[in-house]
């Protein structure tokens, strides 16, 4: 079946199997491999992408279902040299370890904070409630989140951790 | 992990969709996809065609229609759980629709998806029992109305024919209070439940007048807990704990991965008492 969307502000095409999910139509298709395939059943939302703005599990929805959609990858999070301010979180707050989870955490706490700009630590936790992480221990995930919030919202980020431990 | 081959159709209306069912047995209508989509993945079920209503109009919203509230067959869960008039008159739903999956499953799940996919430990067929809901399905030969007591069949099965589509759930505005509770198998309110127990109560005078409570997640199917109904009516709140002893009067409780039988009993009057005692106070 034809069916045509925009990824990252890209008008594409493509011509694929019913059964094709869009993650995989993202990654073979378009080559844009930053978008990682986990569990595979749903859980662990490694695959999330924005679908007209909304966190998706791209490994749980058909690339024909995309048709006429805008989709947003974490390729398309910075722009030009700049991090986006989730991404600039997950640098300056360590919020990653083997990287695995990290395109989909990044992409879920973006939503996370353009739906909801100042969440509580409660708030954060829950949103992030469909991502899983092996590494981390969510803690530093959380912190990034955090710094990421107040970036965007114009203010300096909270101190880190071990800013606080040295004083 | 591909599913296996199929037909895809993406209906331009319901008829349309209907026809499609009608015409190929085995076809499997899709909305939002959070439940099927795993479901083809895993192989436990390959339908030789997909029936696609995600692009129908007009079936996206939540109306408020006088005596009842209407929730259209392409509303989310996120939409349900962020709905102020759901939230005023049908408490109970919107919090089970609130803990329903993740934030990505609620944006593209839908209330009525999960009614008829009826999983016998998703979160919104407990409120629909508790609450009167009326589903509405439409068929070849029209539309028919049927009771959430009559809805939830068995696990996974719901009273739709084969050729029949969820189109709307309707929500009687009964007065009264109403909450959900539930453990998730993730602990607190994250994940299917393990035990989750919806509550509607009418007080008058401090005297529980009516009531309704559905319980989810210990049986073979989300049940009203009749029992507890019945020990409940015409009790103040001081009668709550030993209307929560009845909870599992006609309900068989199944052991699983994430409990005993005897957990899940337990839990099951545990989280009646909560609901009830969170349904009075709302309705007080």
């Amino acid at each position: 079946m034809k069916v045509s969307m925009t990824v990252n502000g890209r008008l594409v095409n493509g011509d694929v199997e019913p059964r094709t999910l869009l993650v995989h139509f993202i990654r073979e298709e378009l080559a844009l491999t930053g978008t990682h395939i986990g569990c595979e059943t749903s859980y662990c939302g490694a695959c999330t992408v924005h679908v007209d703005g909304e966190a998706t599990k791209s490994c749980t929805m058909l690339a024909v279902q995309a048709e006429g959609a805008s989709i947003t990858t974490i390729e398309g999070m910075a722009m030009g040299d700049e991090l986006h301010p989730v991404q600039e979180g997950f640098w300056e707050r360590h919020g990653l370890q083997c990287g695995y989870c990290t395109p989909g955490m990044i992409m879920s706490g973006a939503a996370l904070i353009a739906a909801n700009p100042s969440p509580t630590e409660d708030e954060i936790r829950h949103g992030i409630e469909g991502n899983l992480c092996r590494c981390t221990g969510y803690h530093n995930i959380v912190k990034s989140i955090e710094y990421a919030a107040a970036k965007a919202r114009g203010e300096t980020p909270p101190p880190a951790d071990w800013e606080e431990a040295v004083v | 992990m591909y599913p296996r081959q199929f037909e895809y159709v993406a209906a331009g209306s319901i008829e349309e969709a209907v026809g499609v069912l009608a015409a190929n047995p085995g076809a499997k209508v899709m909305s939002g996809g959070m439940s099927l989509i795993p479901m083809m993945k895993l192989r436990l079920l390959s339908p030789e065609t997909v029936v696609d209503i995600g692009r129908v109009s007009g079936l996206d919203a939540i109306e408020d229609k006088g005596d009842y509230i209407s929730v259209g067959a392409l509303v989310r869960h996120g939409a349900v759980a962020t709905s102020a008039v759901i939230g005023e008159h049908a408490t109970a739903l919107g919090q089970a629709a609130s803990w329903t999956g993740d934030p990505q499953v609620r944006n593209r799940g839908t209330l009525c998806g999960a009614l008829a996919h009826a999983d016998l430990a998703a979160d919104t067929p407990a409120a629909a029992l508790a609450l009167g809901m009326t589903m509405v399905a439409q068929g070849p030969n029209g539309t028919r109305e049927i009771a959430a007591s009559d809805f939830f069949v068995d696990s996974l099965m719901s009273a739709l024919s084969p050729d029949e589509i969820l189109v709307e759930a309707r929500i009687p505005k009964r007065g009264g209070g109403s909450a959900y509770d539930k453990l998730g198998r993730r602990g607190g309110h994250s994940d299917y439940a393990v035990a989750g127990v919806a509550s509607w109560v009418a007080m008058s005078d401090g005297v529980v007048t009516d009531c309704a409570i559905g319980i989810t997640g210990v049986g073979t199917k989300p049940t009203l807990a009749v029992g507890a109904m019945e020990a409940l009516r015409g009790q103040g709140p001081d009668g709550i704990a030993a209307a929560a002893d009845r909870a599992l009067e006609g309900i068989t409780v199944l052991e699983d991965l994430y409990g005993s039988e005897a957990y899940k009993a337990h839990l099951a009057k545990v989280y009646t008492r909560r609901s009830l005692e969170q349904a009075v106070a709302a309705a007080s």
